[in-house]
């Protein structure tokens, strides 16, 4: 077997653990698209074209309720401003790599993908080993959006049977309770969020739902400036 | 909005989370990256994930609810000590699900 189908087979594998998280999350997305009015197909291109979970969860809620696509896309692209950090972090190691493979990975790069093939990346030291790993990122990354388009048919074919009283919006902040604690890494990480989410009960009073960006804005300067503000440890 | 809309908002935001994809990958080796925009990103999943918990647990119709019968609070709270120990995605938000479930088919 060649090594890059070792590897690309090897990307796949690793991802396997998280797929039954994944899962449920695409067929919520699904349900919730349906029950926000929108047609099957559309919603099924918006899983392929943003490839974003928690910013299509948003932009579909927002649908439902009529904001204008201005601010959509402005929340979405906030919600989604974390890529680039992930971008930043795998970015050295992809520096060798062709047009082709960058523009197909940083299609890929979602959260899930991000946390497997980092740990790959740095192990990889010599250029050829480097070079290899492309095609484990792609293997994790193909496994993810596979996933993540088959979980989402699914929930359009099932979304529209299930009742509103099943209270499945409610599965939304669920979900983001299971990520955020992982982002919690120290005292301002804690400041963001605690600030951002205080900020967002009265502000959901602000008109066009820009409570959500407001409240955003207020966690991130609370948690750039406790970072700022914290004594200086004696060298 | 018409399906046509969509696609167009669609495509959109699409083009925008591919761009803050490549950002960096693009730009590597010929620009550095810049070390404050590094130290706002860190912060932007806590904030933007808390600003839409918070509102969709502890409020009510915009009101405040402090109360146990804030049934999502209830499950909320249950589904944080869950995901404190199992820091397990699927499990957590099962724990939520069926905490409010049950409490709506309790009081019903």
């Amino acid at each position: 077997m060649s090594s890059a189908k070792t590897e690309f087979l090897a990307g796949v594998r690793a991802t396997m653990p998280i797929l039954p998280g994944v899962f449920p999350f695409g067929l919520i997305f699904g349900t919730l698209a349906i029950q926000a009015g929108m047609q099957r197909m559309i919603a099924q291109s918006m899983s392929a074209l943003v490839f974003a979970g928690s910013s299509q969860f948003i932009a579909a809620q927002l649908i439902a309720t009529t904001v204008p696509a201005g601010i959509i896309v402005i929340t979405g692209a906030i919600v989604n401003l974390r890529h680039m950090l992930y971008s930043a972090s795998v970015a050295p190691y992809l520096l060798r790599y062709g047009w082709r493979w960058k523009i197909i990975l940083a299609y890929l790069l979602t959260d899930e993908a991000y946390a497997i093939v980092i740990g790959r990346l740095r192990q990889s030291l010599d250029d050829a080993y480097r070079l290899q790993a492309r095609w484990y990122f792609l293997g994790a990354g193909l496994a993810m959006w596979c996933t993540w388009q088959i979980s989402t048919a699914l929930g359009l074919f099932i979304g529209g049977t299930i009742p509103t009283s099943w209270q499945l919006d409610f599965a939304l902040p669920l979900t983001f309770i299971a990520l955020v604690f992982p982002t919690l890494k120290d005292r301002s990480s804690v400041a963001a969020a605690l600030v951002a989410g205080t900020v967002a009960l009265p502000a959901v009073a602000l008109p066009l739902k820009l409570g959500l960006l407001v409240a955003a804005a207020c966690g991130i300067a609370a948690g750039v400036l406790t970072e700022r503000s914290r004594p200086t440890v004696k060298r | 909005m018409t399906n046509v809309q969509l696609l167009i908002l669609f495509f959109i935001l699409g083009a925008i989370t591919f761009a803050q994809r490549l950002s960096f990958i693009a730009l590597f080796g010929r620009t550095d990256v810049p070390v404050w925009l590094i130290r706002v990103l860190r912060f932007v999943p806590p904030a933007v994930l808390c600003a839409i918990i918070f509102p969709d647990v502890f409020l009510i119709n915009g009101a405040l609810v402090l109360a146990p019968s804030n049934y999502r609070l209830i499950a909320a709270a249950l589904a944080v000590a869950v995901a404190l120990i199992t820091r397990n995605v699927f499990v957590t938000i099962a724990t939520g699900m069926v905490t409010l479930w049950g409490l709506t088919l309790f009081t019903a």
